[in-house]
């Protein structure tokens, strides 16, 4: 808008017309697996971030327990957004995959396509929550290895095992700094879809 | 730019459910990737600082609940309560994503797919 001052708190954000279709994909995994990163690389816009309040009661662990005075507890989830064409934009939702955040998880998981889920190698027994909580949702999903330098180096069959990945789940290697690579990820995801989209009744 | 026209060219519809002829907007009708514009012209001198701050923001253009709620620095589940009374009173369209009923279709997947390879 012209007129706009440079104290214009809508100045620097970038709008869309409105006609455009919306979707969604969850980025999922451990604390440190990538998911800021991987939303980062990928995103239009300055990624962003917004917080919901969970209650303890919702989140029932006993770090929470601990704590008597604490009834309610924050949980953090970053976005991006990538338009495809003039039609159809992306929103990437990051959301942590612990247990404790199943409530919060659930809600973004509602009319998203499907969920990518970040693996770090260094925590696998952590990602494999992330997967039991798609599971539980009933949401379809890839999982992305992405390889750290401190990576141990295991087998696909070696991981496959050890996350329970039933055999037409995708797993692919990605490094989520690399927007190409991060890019390949979620078409392999996409694709994966795509094979289940006739017989997909959630 | 007047409020009908607008309104109209984008095709942003006021979904809502009638019942009895009175236009029931949800909470649970804003999803994170909801869009949401305003609708110009509409006077704003009577409402609460926080319900202007969520349209003057939309002005402009459309924005997802979640990109909202970011830059108004409100929880989504905390924003959905002035976006409701905003469908209600006509300042605010939406324009809502596929239903969450309706399975994610071929053709919605191919597109998306075609897009990322060749958004980059
Ligand atoms: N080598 C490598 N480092 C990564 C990769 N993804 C993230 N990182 C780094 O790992 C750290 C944690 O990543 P972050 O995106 O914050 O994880 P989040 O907690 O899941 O959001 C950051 O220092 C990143 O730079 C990757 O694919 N490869
Ligand atoms: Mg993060």
């Amino acid at each position: 808008m012209d007129s706009a001052a440079a104290s214009n708190p809508t100045a620097g954000i970038s709008y869309l017309g409105g006609h455009e279709t919306t979707v969604k994909i969850v980025i999922t995994g451990t604390f440190g697996a990538g998911k800021t990163t991987f939303i980062g690389s990928l995103s239009e816009i300055q990624p962003l971030r917004t917080e919901e309040q969970m209650t303890a009661a919702s989140a029932g662990t006993d770090d929470l327990k601990g704590l008597p005075d604490k009834t309610t507890t924050t949980v953090a989830m970053d976005f991006g957004r990538l338009s495809l064409s003039n039609e159809l934009v992306l929103y990437l939702f990051g959301a942590p995959g612990q247990e404790r955040f199943q409530t919060f998880l659930a809600n973004l998981a509602r009319g998203a396509l499907g969920a990518l889920v970040l693996v770090d190698t260094r925590r696998l027994g952590e990602s494999f929550q992330a997967i039991d909580r798609l599971e539980e949702l009933g949401l379809a999903y890839a999982a992305a290895v992405n390889t750290f330098p401190d990576t141990p180096s295991y087998s696909v069959e070696r991981l496959r095992e050890a996350m329970d990945l039933s055999p037409q789940t995708p797993l692919v290697f990605c490094d989520a700094r690399d927007r190409y690579s991060s890019r390949d990820a979620l078409t392999c995801l996409v694709e994966y879809l795509l094979t289940l989209s006739p017989e997909l009744a959630r | 730019m007047t409020a009908s026209r607008r309104g109209r060219d984008s095709g942003l519809v006021r979904p809502f459910v009638i019942a009895g002829g009175r236009p029931i907007p949800s909470r649970n009708h804003f999803d994170h990737h909801t869009l949401v514009i305003s609708r110009p012209g509409t006077p704003r001198s009577h409402l609460t600082a926080e319900h202007r701050r969520v349209v003057e923001l939309c002005l402009p253009g459309a924005l997802s609940v979640a990109e909202i709620g970011s830059h108004l620095d409100l929880p989504v589940s905390v924003l959905c309560f002035p976006l409701a009374d905003l469908m209600d009173t006509g300042h605010i369209i939406t324009r809502a994503p596929i239903p969450t009923a309706q399975l994610p279709d071929e053709d919605l997947l191919r597109a998306v797919l075609d897009g990322l390879r060749r958004r980059f």
